[in-house]
């Protein structure tokens, strides 16, 4: 049925052919019928898991098939949630090993966009702890594909966006751990140098800096830098220690409507980022987060991209390497300063190395910024995109809503040999989204 | 409270929703269909979820001389579900008396026989509960789907009768009117989300609605109104209307 599809940022906005097939033969009859996209909780920003012609949504397959507690492998169907998997298996003691920003992605989606975390420096990102993945081919049938057999295929799979397959099952490695509840330790950085000193001094498990993009001139990305661990037992309050996987129980409030569009300009921004550093630095130091409020602070506020208003917002997320990150990332905010045009959530990372086909991560700094669509904003992310080029940086699909085919080619030369793979392999026919059509994957 | 639950019809969306409410409050959940091995995914990811087992077994609405067998052939549980159904195709089945006749026997026929057995047998232990998934479709007969919505409306008048015979039988009875529930029998229509539940939403609703001994729940309750208002229109004028 023809329904309007949207990413997270609700923008852009398609009319696609949306099936919910429940079963292989069905997906199978489907796939070869022509262009398809698997798409899994609609999580990724853009327009990545839309395709005006099929769009699959792999909701229906959300089966988890084992789990063996000896080692923690949890193989399960790609429309599984992430939230359903902590759900069931926290109160055992496992947590997923790399977790994005909200809990309510498939696992599916995350192999896709091989998703990465606060703790990619340490542990990499998601695709390293995928022991295999099935998936459907063009022609409807099943490969198994892993470190070991059809390599290949395990990793263009791992970070291609959908773009080798459907992704049916898979096998993913939990990792243990002792409590419900993160050490969470805050620093207060005056501006960009002294917050990547911390990162790059950080010896925890998570690391992650919301910063102030209004910050200008000396101020210039001042931010609170945030640094975890998972607590053991002995870590809580004498209270909590017999029941260490509970958290107290919060209920999610909702943004009821969409905002208007004067609700969002350069004050309501400013004033929102300047209280929200001064409450970070009241509360700088030691503290103990439950899971929830530490990884997915804005899973609280059920559909709060309505904040944006009705025409939705586009993401910025790029990573610089890390030679050139403290220039590069100067630049990128100096324009976003001088443009006005701040976002709510500003978020700076360190990322570790990383060598695969497609994925997104690189050795260096990863930016992360929210921008209302409108076309000032738009036209602000065409300038950024010159400095990122500059700086050697590169884009985070799952985030792009709108990023060029000549931006991207220049900006990743790994494109060219997707695209290649994805003709030859017989896969750019069966299986393409609006993105991948955008920027000629 | 926990228990035993066996729910009957157990491929469909609002079962599984009622077995992942049920299984996460601590239930025994049997799950019982046709080709019973086929949940054997189901189960399986239920106990993964929840913990603890779940049983299937094999269970047919239409084979109304098997429902004693069936009813004696296990233990019998705290609380029985039956969300058997068919939507059916409102044109096709005016024109195919063996189409209409599967909707009424699938949606009526067979689900009252079955509950009737059960309820018997909980009669016999003075305690139990027994839910009727019925439906909205059952409070007036529409052009656009009566032959399914009469079928409804018998198996909600014969809980209604059920629940009356047994209110001082220690035997509580449910009837559940879902509205309209995004699933797989409503996946090809295209339903006003306002008035749409999730199959989650219904499984919560069940679970409420046996712990607190309700007699007619409507998921949503926009739907008490809706169905409030299409049951008071005259029938000099509703005859005349396209709802």
């Amino acid at each position: 049925m023809k329904r309007d599809v949207s990413g997270w940022g609700r923008f852009p906005k398609l009319r696609a052919e949306v099936i919910r097939p429940r079963d292989e033969p069905t997906l199978r009859q489907r796939i070869t019928q022509g262009p398809v996209i698997a798409r899994g909780n609609g999580r990724s920003y853009g327009d990545s898991a839309a395709q005006p012609l099929g769009t699959l949504d792999m909701r229906g397959f959300d089966h988890l098939l084992d789990f063996d507690p000896a080692t923690g492998v949890l193989t399960a169907e790609a429309g599984v949630m992430l939230g359903d998997v902590i759900a069931a298996f926290l109160p055992r003691g496992w947590f997923p090993p790399v977790t994005p920003g909200t809990k309510f992605v498939t696992l599916g989606g995350m192999i896709a966009a091989d998703v990465h975390g606060k703790n990619h420096r340490r542990d990499g990102s998601f695709g390293r702890h995928v022991e295999w993945v099935e998936v459907m081919g063009p022609d409807g049938t099943v490969r198994r594909a892993s470190a070991r057999d059809n390599s290949d295929l395990f990793a263009t799979t791992l970070g291609g966006m959908g773009l080798t397959g459907v992704i049916l099952r898979c096998a993913i490695r939990l990792m243990p751990v002792q409590s419900g509840w993160i050490r969470q330790e805050t620093r207060v950085a005056p501006d960009l140098a002294a917050a990547m000193e911390v990162f790059e001094a950080a010896q925890t498990q998570y690391s992650v800096a919301w910063f102030d993009c209004m910050g200008r001139g000396a101020a210039l990305g001042r931010s609170l830098v945030m640094l975890g661990d998972h607590a053991d037992p002995a870590d809580l309050p004498a209270d909590r220690r017999t029941q260490p996987f509970d958290i107290p129980r919060k209920r999610p409030r909702r943004v009821p409507f969409d905002a208007p569009g004067f609700a969002l300009n350069r004050y309501t921004i400013r004033a929102f980022n300047a209280a929200y550093h001064a409450a970070g630095t009241r509360r700088a130091g030691p503290a103990l987060i439950d899971w929830d409020s530490y990884f997915y602070p804005l899973d609280a506020v059920l559909d709060w991209n309505r904040i944006y208003g009705r025409r939705g917002f586009a993401q910025y997320q790029v990573v610089l390497p890390l030679a050139s990150a403290h220039t590069g990332l100067a630049e990128l905010l100096t324009a976003i300063s001088d443009a006005g045009q701040g976002s709510f959530l500003a978020v700076l990372k360190r990322l570790g190395p990383q060598d695969s086909p497609m994925s997104f991560p690189m050795e260096g700094y990863t930016l992360a910024l929210d921008f209302p669509a409108s076309r000032a904003a738009l036209a602000l992310l065409d300038r950024l995109d010159a400095i990122t080029l500059a700086h050697g940086g590169r884009y985070y699909l799952a985030k792009d809503a709108r990023v060029s085919a000549d931006t991207l080619r220049r900006a990743d030369p790994r494109v060219a040999e997707f695209r290649q793979m994805r003709r030859d392999a017989g896969l750019a026919t069966a299986f393409s989204s609006a993105q991948s059509e955008r920027l000629g994957l | 409270m926990t228990g035993t639950v066996t729910i009957l019809g157990a491929r469909s969306d609002i079962a599984m929703a009622c077995a992942h409410a049920f299984a996460a409050q601590g239930w025994r959940v049997t799950l019982a269909a046709r080709n019973a091995a086929t949940l054997d995914k189901a189960a399986r990811d239920l106990e993964l979820r929840h913990g603890g087992t779940v049983t299937t077994r094999d269970f047919d609405a239409l084979d109304i001389e098997g429902h004693e067998d069936f009813v004696a052939g296990a233990d019998l549980p705290d609380v029985v579900i039956c969300a058997v159904g068919l939507l059916g195709d409102q044109t096709t089945d005016e024109g195919d008396t063996d189409a209409a006749a599967r909707v009424i026997r699938t949606n009526f026929e067979g689900p009252a026989l079955a509950l009737a057995a059960y309820a018997n047998a909980m009669e016999a232990r003075g305690t139990g509960v027994i839910v009727g998934i019925s439906s909205v479709a059952g409070d007036r007969g529409r052009a656009t789907n009566y032959i399914y919505g009469s079928a409804k409306a018998g198996f909600t008048a014969f809980l209604s009768g059920l629940r009356n015979r047994l209110a001082k039988k220690g035997v509580h009875v449910v009837t559940v009117k879902p509205g309209f529930v995004a699933t797989q029998m409503t996946a090809h229509l295209d339903l006003p989300e306002k008035l749409t539940a999730d199959p989650a939403e219904v499984g919560r609703a069940v679970m409420k609605a046996v712990e607190r001994r309700q007699d007619v729940i409507y998921v949503r309750a926009v739907w008490r109104v809706i169905m409030g208002i299409i049951r008071a229109i005259p029938e000099r004028v509703f005859k005349k209307l396209t709802i």
